[in-house]
């Protein structure tokens, strides 16, 4: 059994605020190993951002143990092990598609013709070549959503952190990045950490959904998908499908009582 | 052409009210002179007279466009009665006065938004400097230079850059602070320097921000030019114009200065606006 990518043990996180204390972790403890698409769901307040963003480096655990790669989230954010999409793509509205895809390589050094390469490649990959000359304005939200996680992929980290990317775009625009996202995690095996809202969107995604629950944030349920990696949009009629979606909704309303 | 209409309108009401007004203030002399010289005046000789007065107390439109045709297409412009001249001296005090403003107002942005310390105690002072009558502190200004041995261009350009760094200050500290949490994440996540961070976010973020704050600036500028060009018993510039003309009573000529001024104003605020669009075209926020 090889050393899991992302391991936390007793994980506590609390914020303090000027209405006393807020519980935002309680003893998660969970292991993540290469190559998994991990999703988190559960209602808001539930931790699930506040998780990924511990993983990241962003917020700092008050008790219990997080690792990644076998480094402390700081070391790996400076070992730069991971890409970060936010909920809102988050362009920069003064640089090109290939500008904004640039930034990160720009700040890590980088030489120009591997810069170049690179988004090249990875604009590829999200299929969005021939948009690198156009500004975010005008490209669609699902197009400029895109165009962040291409920004992610450019330095090849192995980690991906998702944080609702596709929150804010409708369901049809959904189902077909959530397709590409399929793909690209199967070209690329990638770790996937996704926070989502939206059952369907976990069941479809994932090898492990993680639900969480709320005050104070703490993990109620982890499910081993048994779907096929080789997943079509169709497989969401299955009866495994939804089996998984029942169980999930299970460990929701549960976490609720 | 749409646009022309109301802008005509306007101008057309302005001049009529103009008219109006060098009549009614006007015709007190008129009156006066005509009582001592034992005439009656017909009511339109006593407009035509108000219209032509040497030393009106409101010259009449085209007095003061004549003056102003004279003293800028009628002179040579290094004559010291051109407008171009005079107009020249104020322009190039107020740009290296702009220019130190400018300067001045985006470090102190830059240390406000890097520094605990200036944080807390910088902007007081800023809006403090801002509160005291330029007027009041122009001379000091000047003589205190003086004393120091720096004279001509650089003393008014330091009342001019004292007036124009505020506007620079509070938006360059606005636009700084700009870029969102996530923004801010992101650049987390690369592990980004700090020199990076300003440098890639910070500082495109405030662009916007401060040429707002340099179209204010400009013409504050030229206003601390003008002020400073007051006291200082300077004979060149348009203030220097200005002060000539009110000790000898020729409101024409303090008219016409006075159109320079607002005239330059105009222009400075325009090329600002020029730089700003072809700046944030190039940067894709033009849309």
């Amino acid at each position: 059994m090889t050393e899991p990518v992302i391991h936390a043990s007793g994980l506590d996180l609390t914020f303090q605020t000027n209405d006393g204390p807020v519980h935002a972790l309680k003893d998660v403890n969970l292991e993540i190993n290469k190559g998994d698409f991990v999703s988190f769901i559960g209602p808001s307040g539930c931790g699930k951002t506040t998780f990924l963003r511990a993983i990241a480096g962003l917020e700092t655990p008050t008790g219990g143990e997080i690792s990644v790669n076998g480094m402390s989230p700081e070391e790996a954010r400076q070992a730069r092990a991971y890409g970060y999409v936010f909920q809102a793509a988050g362009l920069y509205p003064w640089r090109t598609i290939a500008g904004n895809v640039k930034l990160p390589l720009e700040i890590m050094g980088f030489d120009k013709a591997e810069r170049q390469e690179r988004v090249k490649r990875v604009l590829d990959l999200v299929d969005l070549n021939g948009f690198e000359n156009k500004f975010p304005w005008q490209l669609s939200g699902g197009m400029q959503q895109r165009a962040s996680i291409a920004r992610a992929l450019a330095f090849d980290a192995d980690i991906m952190l998702m944080d609702e990317p596709f929150g804010a775009l409708d369901e049809i625009v959904r189902d077909h990045l959530n397709e590409q996202l399929l793909q690209l995690w199967a070209r690329t095996n990638k770790t996937i950490a996704f926070v989502t809202h939206s059952i369907p969107e976990a069941v479809f995604l994932s090898t492990k959904i993680v639900v969480m629950s709320p005050r104070p944030g703490r993990i109620s349920d982890v499910i081993e998908s048994t779907l096929p990696k080789e997943r079509p949009l169709e497989i969401r009629d299955s009866a495994e499908f939804i089996a998984i979606a029942h169980r999930v909704r299970e460990g929701l309303k549960a976490g609720h009582a | 052409m749409r646009n022309l209409f109301p802008i005509l309108t306007v101008l057309l009401a302005i001049v009529v009210i103009w008219y109006a007004g060098a009549v009614v203030m006007n015709s007190t002399w008129t009156q006066d002179q005509a009582e001592r010289a034992g005439v009656e005046l017909s009511f339109s000789e006593v407009v035509a007279d108000t219209m032509a007065q040497d030393r009106p107390k409101l010259p009449a439109p085209h007095q003061v466009a004549a003056e102003l045709w004279k003293t800028t297409v009628g002179k040579k412009i290094t004559s010291k009665r051109s407008l171009v001249f005079h107009g020249w001296i104020t322009f190039s005090a107020t740009m290296v006065g702009f220019g130190i403003g400018t300067t001045a107002g985006i470090l102190l942005a830059i240390g406000i938004v890097y520094n605990r310390a200036m944080d807390m105690s910088v902007m007081p002072w800023a809006i403090a400097s801002q509160t005291i009558p330029i007027l009041a502190i122009a001379p000091m200004i000047i003589v205190v230079l003086n004393s120091m041995g720096v004279q001509g261009l650089l003393p008014k350009a330091v009342i001019s850059a004292y007036l124009s760094f505020f506007p620079v200050v509070v938006g360059m500290v606005k636009g700084l602070r700009a870029p969102d949490m996530m923004q801010l994440d992101l650049m987390r996540t690369y592990n980004a320097s700090g020199a990076a961070m300003f440098w890639k976010l910070r500082l495109p973020s405030s662009m916007p921000y401060l040429f707002a704050s340099l179209k204010v600036g400009v013409a504050a500028s030229l206003v601390g030019t003008i002020v400073a060009e007051l006291p200082s018993g300077a004979v060149r510039g348009l203030g220097a114009r200005l002060l000539s003309g009110s000790y000898y009573g020729q409101t024409i000529q303090i008219w016409s200065a006075l159109l320079a001024a607002a005239a330059l104003a105009g222009m400075l605020v325009g090329i600002v606006g020029i730089v700003e669009r072809m700046t944030l075209k190039r940067m894709g926020m033009a849309q």
